[in-house]
Parts: C-alpha cells; structure tokens; sequence
C-alpha cells in the first residue's frame, strides 16, 4: 500500500512569504465580508453561506490536522459534528441553553469518542483504518436515529440560539458571524502551533516513517491519538456551530456522505496547510450553491428547456470538475497557488 | 439549484418588452424541493403539478405576473436552510411552497415563517407543525403525515380483520405510521416489524408474515423501498393471499417501477387520478399529456397550492404586502380545489375526505390508483387540538 | 416452525452475501492488484442494472437483455479506465478517492438525464418466476434460488480462473508483489485493463441479477458500495477467498440478527425494552461486527502477505 504522501513536494524558499500571506488574506476576507453582507441586501443569507463556510472550514481544518499531517484518513469525522450538535439539542431540551455548559460538554463528548474509537482505530492502518472509523460514525448514525425524544430521523427545532452567560448575544447573525471568525481564527492558530511542536514534528515523522520514528524513541501510537483527539474535538466544536447556525439538529449532520464531503474539501483544498482546508471548504460550498446559476447564466444562448434541464443536472458538470481537479491540479488549490513560483 | 425558470416563454416576454410601464413587480414564488438523489421523482411531480397550474392560470397568480424559482434541497436539512434564507433575502419571495419531507420541513419552517413569508407544503405535514409547533404563516394543502396511516386503520377495524402484521422502517415516519395506523385498530397485531431505511431485500419479513397468516398486512415503505417490498410480495405468492394494506406504497411515483405487481394493493389518500369531477380528469389528462406519467398526489397539492395562492390574492386584489389581510384570505381557501370538498382548521392543515384506494391498470396502459370508497369524511387531524390558537 | 424460519433466513442471508460477493470480488481485485480505490465500483452496478432494464425492455426478454448487457458493462468499464481510471494509478489513494467520487456524481446524475428519476422495473423472466414449496406452507420464490446458484457458479469460475490460470497466476503474483511482477516484463497495463474490465463486469452482473427484486433507480450502488467496502475489509484486501467468506457472514449477521435479534434480547429484557433496543441495534450490527473483527485482525481474516 502506497503511503498518503508525495504529492506534495516542499515549497520553495522564496515561495514561502507567498503561502504564508495567504492565511492573512483569507482571515481578512472573513473579517471584511460583513461590510459586503450588509451592502449586498441580502445580508441573512450572504451571513449565512459565509457562517456555514466558516463552520465546514473548520471541520475540514481538524481533518487536515490528522490527515494531511499525520496520514490518518477518518472516514467518521462527520461523527463529531454529530456529537457537537447533539449536544446543543440535548441539553437545549432539558433546559440547558447556555454555551458555557454545552461547549465543554460537546468538546468532552467529542474527546471521549474520539478516545476510546481512536485507541481501537490506531491498531488499524491505511484503508482499515478508513472503514473502522466509518463503523463507529455508522453506528452513532444509527443510535441518532433511534432517538424518538430528540426527533429521531426528522430532526430537532431549536426554540433559539445558545445563550452566553444568560444572555442571547448569538442571536443576531452578525454576532454569531464574529463569534464562528473567532472559533475558526483560535482553531487555526492553536493547530498551527500543535503543527509546529515538537508534538507536530513527531506526528509528521510518524506519517513519514512510523516504524524509524519508534526506533528513536517515541511511541507513535500515543501521538496520533493525542492527535485525534484534538482533531475530534475542533470537529466536535464545528458540530455546536453548526446546530446554532441552523437552528436545527438532525442525524443528516453526520451521514457517511458528510464524512466523505470533508475529505473532498479537505484533498480539494491541498493537504497539510491547515488553511488549504479552509479555502477547500469554500469552493466546495460556492461551487455547490453558484454552479447551477453559472450554468444558468453560462448558457444564455440556448432555449429555456434545456437551460433548466442543465442547471437542475449541475452534478454533471460537478462531477468531471472534480476529476479535472485531481488530474490537473497536484496538490488542491493550494498547489495551484504555489505553481507559479516553482523552479 | 436556483434555475429561473421564466414561466411566461417567449411571446409574453415580447409582449412586456412592449409595454414598458409595468403595473406592478413580479410576485415570486419559492419552489423548495427534492430534486436530487432517490426521491427526487417525488420532488418532480409536485414541480410539474405547480408548473401546469401556472399554465392554466395564464401564467399570473391573482392577476399579477409571476416569477417561479425552482430550489433543489438535496434531502439535506443544513443545506434547505442557506437555500431557503437565499430564497427569502437575496430573491425576497413572497411565497415557498415545499419541501416533500418531513425533516426539511422541521428544519426550515422556522426561517421562513419568522421573516413572515407564508410556507405551503404540497406534502410534508409532520405532528409537530400541526400541533405545538403550528404556525400562522405555514399552510398544508396536503395532509398531516398520520393521516394516510389511519384510513388504512379504519379500514381494517371496518373489514373485521383479527389479526394484522405490521412493517415499516426504522425512523421516525416508521413510527408515526404504525402509531397513525394504531389509533383506529383495535385488533391483535400479531408483529410490529421494523426493518433498516433503505433496506434492499424484505425475504426475511415475508418468510414470517407467511408463517404467521395474519389477516392483513399494513406497511409504509415509500419510494424504492415500496418498489422492492410490492415486488416481492407478490413474487413470494403473498399478494393473492393475503391483504396488501399500505400508505405512501403504491402511487403514482412508484407505480410505473411496481406495475403489474402492484394491481390489487391497496392504500390510502385524500385524492385520486379517477377521482370522477371535470375539473379534475382535465388536469389528469392534461398532466398526462404534458409529462407522459400518471400525477401523484404530490403534484394535485401543488396544483392546489398554486390556486390557493391565486386565491388569496385576487381577495387582497394583488396585494402581497399586507400580510395580515393576505392570511386571512389564504386561510379562507376560497378555490376550487382537485380533491373536492376543502377547508382549513385551525392549524392550517387541510379537514377534508380520505379515501380507500386500489391500484388499477388505465386504458393506456399506465398503472393509477382509484377510489373503492370513502372512508373519512370532513376529517381534521389528530393535532389540531394542540395547536394554541394562533389564528 | 423455528428451524424452518432459521432455513429460510439462512437461504436469504445465502443469497444477499452472494450478492454482495459478485460487487465485492471485483472490488478487492482492483485493490489489491492495482492499488486502486475505485469508489465508481458503485455506480458500475447500478450501470449493470439501467442496462439490463433498457435492454429486457428493448428485446423483450431477460435472457437476451442479460446477453446484451454483459459486454456492454465490461465495454463501459474499460471506458471508464482509458478516460479516467489509468491516469490515477500513480497518484495517492486520497487523489483517487476524489476523482471516482466525480464519477460517481457525474453517472447518479446522468443516469437520471438518460432515464429519468422515476424507478425502472425489469420483469422476472418468466421461467425463474413463481415459488416452490421448501416447508410446510413455506413458499421461496425461484428466482431467489437462481440468484444463489449464479453466485456460486462465478464463485467457482473465479477460484478456477485465480489458482489454475496465467491471468489468475498474474493476478495473485500482482497482489503480493506488483513491482515483481512488471519486472518479469509481464505488461502490467493489459493485466490492469482485464482485472479492471473483468470487476467492471462482475458488479454489471450483479445489478442485472438485482434488478428484476429490487427497484432501479440512480444512487442505487451508493450503500452498496460501502457495504461492499465492509467486506472486503473484513476479507483481508486482495483476498478472493477472504471477500467469498466475509461476504457470507456479512449477509447472514444482517438477515438473521435483524430478525433474531429482538428474540435473543427478550432472554435478558423484558419484550418492550427488547423490541426497542433489538430495532435500535438491528442497523448497526454489521458494522458492529467490522469493528469487532478489525479489533483482533487488524488487517482483516485473510490478510495478503507483502
């Protein structure tokens, strides 16, 4: 079995200030987008796409922490958003609406999963350990679904947002915008020092070569789960977002199909880069939301019934992109960024 | 999926590109709808039955022109909710009408209702929407989800039956059918079989409904589901021997996959293609002719949907700004619906008729299901009761 | 009255897991040959299916819809591998994920182009139609019965072809060692194209077998091919005989846990708590059993040497 490596070759030094001014970018676009919101007159919904790239960016942002640093492939990450997002709905009607409550409960719930799936996914490898963490995401799918008091299959309204402290701060859509900038900007930061640790180091040894790695003294075991951990966790806060953002839970948060749409954002942005999942999330969210009305747009000069035929076909044109991606583009977007300064 | 799609063709564009002075704006109208994946047939049929009233109604809702944004929900509740704030914010609907499940209904009534746009569901009519949760802003001119459910109750308490097995899968609507089904059978039930959503293969159901013969069997298994089990219950040699009492089964959706297989099954619906009214074998024969398949239930509540609308808004002489006069008159339901007899209760949910139907094979060759006989009549939910008065 | 529900669940559990098989073996061919994830395998099945639906209805039989629709799946999966499939066997497994995962959206949809979204149906030909009688007033239809004997007779031509064949000699040599094998100036493209066609075919079969039981419908091979992943997991990867075995059990944990289970549970709960933790736990068991197995064999219960 070949290894998930090679794809990417380091950058180059004078390449380096260009990748690294990326992440400033990209947090400052964040930052500046709710001026356009407001300017746009559709300041709900533009929110709200945003909110929800956030959200996804830093679900496959925890993905690319075990993933594109330490080559663990969790087919179940959609499992902790599950759990995030249970949490708000469970507590939420037992009474409990208060973030400082549901926080560290989804964060714990998602450590402890992430513990004892992790301990018996790590003595798996490759495409075992694909399909063992998908076992385990199955089977809380399935437990959601038997939940009759918290809707079963259909899903939990919530009555509002997550209170702070008492207080409904969330519930305007700005703060609630400010408060998921906060969480992706303290996710990412926190991730890049684990990345540039001794802790990151080691990880990335392991990937690299696990069997050297335990011959110089470390455990590889103890790191990549120490990791999974971390990562279910950021996932596991995604999760209490996401429930907030939709004001809604419902056992369709963590379907395999979820799972797998992290990993296509997370390869589609460019692996190991932490903000490559980021910008992978967005253009697999824009493409999903805008393709339809490109395709609409784009093909102006034919008649009206085969234009509705193709927009509403748009996964035809979805499809092959994503192959185009892969074929043409090394390494996701990230890699496209860094081409042109290559040799 | 936000295709625009311009309802109006081409020569009534030419015509308003001569008229530069417009009256008023377009009125908008939503469609939220599964048109992606499995279910996405059901999600066509009710876009086709809306699609044929604009057609017969010349195009305009309450005399104004319309515009019709078709939005796909992919089955994805997370997903429903960003489309339908884009519907509302970024193209300001006057109107959504949809979903066609229960848990996208769950998901986005709150969205929509809270910007005071008013949400019609041509199907999806879960408990909680018709009770607790009921809203003045949402309107079903379907049905509440149990109801279809307790006909074939009924029935069974009617016909005497003793003993009757139950299937059904295991989520939520699973449940509800067999608890919709319980509320007027008073008989044994012999088994209450769950078997896992989107499951494949029923032998190990029919291998036991055999060994049991119970007097009838009662099932909800919509979509492919419904297929493989009418499939395969007639393969098994069950269909002549047993009763075949179901909702969501055998339709119009299903049928054209269940065919022969299916001739003889009963179901249960407020509405059929041979339901004997002209209004309504024009709109069979015209949806026929439009779209070469049978129309569904789903597509007659869309139809109804859009001439609810229609209504309301002649009685508000266009208006859709006043909100409160537009839900007094959307709440009078002065039109002539395709089913016959329609009023809302006070939940907003539809009393009307429900009726035995039986799966029969037309002159053209096309399977339908048709009326054996009415079994409700003017009949509201079981939720209403629930629903505060907010009306 | 038990033991012939136990015969008739065990019959039922026989022929799902051969289903499964026929998707399953090309799928662990692919893998454990070319180091290929091909989650298209799905759709290839569902393919077999559309295929055999057009061309039953086309020449009014069963029998040469089958005969079309064989060759025509194995021409449209060696399509697939000149289009797309062979430019991702040097590339990392996550690459391949992604681009079959396009192929996936791109066929789902545009079988629905071709054929709408409504379900197909296909006749049961009208030979394999009807029941026998297997125990007193228990009726299993025919059909059902051919299905199990089509699975065991590929079975059978697979192991003859694997152990007694050049290609098959290929085939394990390809799985246990790949450099070793082009190093001894066997064409490795060609060998590829076969296992990658011959698997394309399997899973064509398969759908066409289903496709008179179950409803054809686009996104059908989607939860069958995570099943199919299940098995060849719990297989060991490469491994026909493992995927044969995992198959098997595969279909019996589910078909005879599913119906036994709520019985086992009312031993130690009473009837109402049994029900409702026996309808709670039904779905999950076979992944239940994965990860049980996966805990003690962590590479599968016939792992391919390397």
């Amino acid at each position: 079995m070949t290894e998930l490596t090679g794809t990417q070759t380091a950058p180059a030094p004078s390449s380096s200030m260009r990748i690294d001014s990326i992440p400033l970018v990209l947090f400052a676009a964040f930052a500046a987008a709710p001026l356009l919101a407001s300017a746009s007159g559709a300041e709900g919904y533009v929110l709200s796409l945003l909110t929800r790239i956030m959200i996804f960016g830093l679900a496959a942002m925890s993905l690319d922490l075990i993933l594109g640093y330490g080559a663990l492939v969790s087919f179940g990450h959609a499992a902790f958003l599950g759990i995030g997002a249970y949490a708000v709905g469970i507590l939420a009607s037992h009474g409990i609406e208060d973030a400082l409550i549901q926080i560290p409960a989804a964060l714990g719930a998602s450590a402890l999963f992430a513990l004892v799936t992790g301990a018996i996914s790590l003595r798996t490898k490759g495409v075992y350990f694909i399909m063992i963490t998908l076992a385990f995401a199955q089977m809380l799918f399935f437990l959601a679904t038997s939940l009759a008091p918290y809707g079963g299959d259909d899903g939990l309204t919530l009555p509002n947002r997550s209170l702070i402290a008492g207080a409904g701060l969330l519930e305007n859509d700005y703060a609630f915008y400010a408060a998921t900038l906060l969480c992706l900007i303290g996710a990412y930061l926190l991730s890049r020092a684990i990345v540039t640790s001794r802790f990151g180091r080691v990880l990335r040894g392991t990937k690299e070569n696990a069997v050297r790695m335990e011959a110089v003294g470390f455990q590889p075991f103890r790191f990549q789960l120490a990791a999974y951990v971390i990562s279910g966790m950021m996932a596991g806060l995604a999760g209490w977002l996401m429930a907030n953002q939709a004001e809604f839970i419902s056992p369709a948060f963590m379907t395999w199909q979820r799972s797998g749409e992290l990993i296509f954002m997370v390869v589609l942005g460019g692996l190991g880069s932490l903000h490559g999942a980021i910008i992978g999330a967005a253009a697999f969210l824009l493409l999903e939301e805008f393709l339809p009305e490109i395709l609409h747009a784009a093909s102006f000069l034919l008649n009206d019934d085969i234009r509705s035929r193709l927009t509403e076909n748009w996964q035809m044109v979805f499809g092959p992109l994503l192959i185009l991606i892969v074929l043409f583009a090394r390494g996701g977007i990230m890699g496209l960024l860094r081409r042109p300064h290559h040799g | 999926m936000n295709a625009t799609i311009k309802t109006l063709g081409l020569a009534a564009a030419v015509t308003l590109a001569a008229a530069p002075a417009m009256a008023q704006e377009k009125l908008k109208v939503g469609l939220l709808l599964t048109l992606s994946g499995p279910s996405a047939v059901l999600g066509q049929h009710a876009r086709d039955g809306f699609q044929l009233a604009m057609k017969d109604l010349g195009g305009k809702l309450g005399g104004r022109d319309v515009e019709v944004i078709v939005v796909d929900d992919e089955l994805k509740p997370d997903v429903a909710v960003t489309k339908v704030k884009g519907l509302i914010e970024r193209d300001k609907v006057d109107f959504v009408v949809g979903p066609i499940f229960s848990n996208v209904a769950v998901a986005t009534h709150k969205p929509i209702t809270d910007s005071k746009t008013f949400y019609i569901s041509p199907n999806a009519g879960p408990s909680n929407l018709a009770g607790k949760s009921c809203d003045p802003y949402f309107f079903a001119t379907s049905y509440q989800n149990d109801q279809n459910h307790e006909v074939l109750g009924k029935v069974a308490e009617n016909r005497g039956y003793k003993k009757v097995y139950l299937l059904a899968p295991n989520y939520q609507a699973g449940k509800d059918a067999l608890a919709g089904f319980k509320r007027h059978y008073k008989g044994e039930i012999v088994e209450e079989s769950y078997v896992p959503l989107n499951n494949l293969d029923f032998q190990s159901e029919l291998a036991k409904i055999a060994s049991m013969q119970p007097d009838a069997i009662f099932t909800f298994m919509p979509g492919g589901m419904g297929v493989n089990l009418v499939k395969q219950y007639r393969a098994a040699g069950l269909a002549d021997r047993i009763p075949f009492l179901s909702a969501f089964t055998v339709d119009e959706s299903t049928l054209p996959a269940q065919q022969d297989a299916a001739i003889g099954m009963f179901g249960g619906s407020n509405w059929a293609p041979n339901l004997d009214t002209p209004q309504n074998k024009k709109f069979v024969q015209d949806y026929v002719a439009a779209y070469n398949s049978v129309p569904a239930s789903y597509a007659m509540h869309a139809y109804d949907a859009a001439l609810l609308i229609d209504s309301a808004l002649k009685a508000t002489g266009g208006k859709a700004d006043d909100k409160e006069a537009l839900r007094t008159a959307l709440k009078k339901a002065e039109f002539k619906s395709l089913r016959g007899d329609f009023k809302f209760g006070a939940n907003n949910f539809p009393v009307q008729d429900f009726y035995l139907v039986k799966v029969g094979k037309r002159p053209d060759g096309k399977f339908q299901t048709e009326i054996v006989e009415k079994v409700f009549d003017d009949y509201a939910d079981a939720y209403a009761k629930e629903c505060a008065a907010t009306n | 009255m038990t033991a012939t529900l136990l015969l008739i669940q065990t019959l039922n559990g026989l022929q799902f897991g051969l289903i499964l098989f026929l998707i399953a073996a090309g799928l662990t061919l692919v893998f454990g040959v070319m180091d290929f994830i091909n989650l298209a395998h799905g759709v290839q099945y569902m393919i077999g299916a559309y295929l055999i639906a057009a061309f039953s209805a086309w020449t009014g039989g069963f029998g040469w819809g089958l005969v079309l629709a064989l060759p025509t799946a194995l021409a449209f999966g060696l399509l697939l591998e000149v289009l797309v499939f062979r430019h991702l066997y040097e590339r990392d497994h996550l690459d391949q994920v992604l681009a079959t995962f396009g192929v996936i959206l791109f066929l789902n949809q545009g079988v629905k182009f071709v054929w709408g979204a409504a379900p197909l149906s296909v006749p049961v030909p009208d030979i394999l139609s009807g029941s026998v009688e297997i125990a007193d007033g228990l009726l299993y239809p025919v059909y059902r019965l051919a299905i199990i004997a089509a699975g065991l007779l590929v079975a059978a031509l697979l192991y003859v072809l694997v152990n007694f064949t050049r290609v098959g000699m290929l085939v394990r040599a390809g799985a246990t060692n790949p450099q070793m094998v082009s190093a001894l100036g066997v064409n490795i493209k060609r060998l590829f194209m076969i296992v990658f066609g011959f698997g394309a075919m399997l899973a064509g079969f398969a759908g066409a077998m289903v496709a008179p039981i179950l409803s054809v419908q686009p996104g059908m091979g989607d939860n069958i091919l995570i099943l199919a992943f299940v098995v060849i997991v719990i297989g060991g990867i490469g491994s026909i005989r493992g995927a044969f075995l995992a198959a098997l059990l595969i279909g019996l944990v589910d078909t005879i846990g599913r119906s036994f289970a709520p019985n086992l549970l009312r031993l130690v709960l009473d009837p109402s708590a049994a029900s409702q933790t026996g309808r709670a736990i039904a779905p999950m068991l076979i992944y239940i059993f994965m990860a049980g197995v996966l805990f003690f064999r962590p590479s599968g219960l016939f792992p391919v040497k390397r």
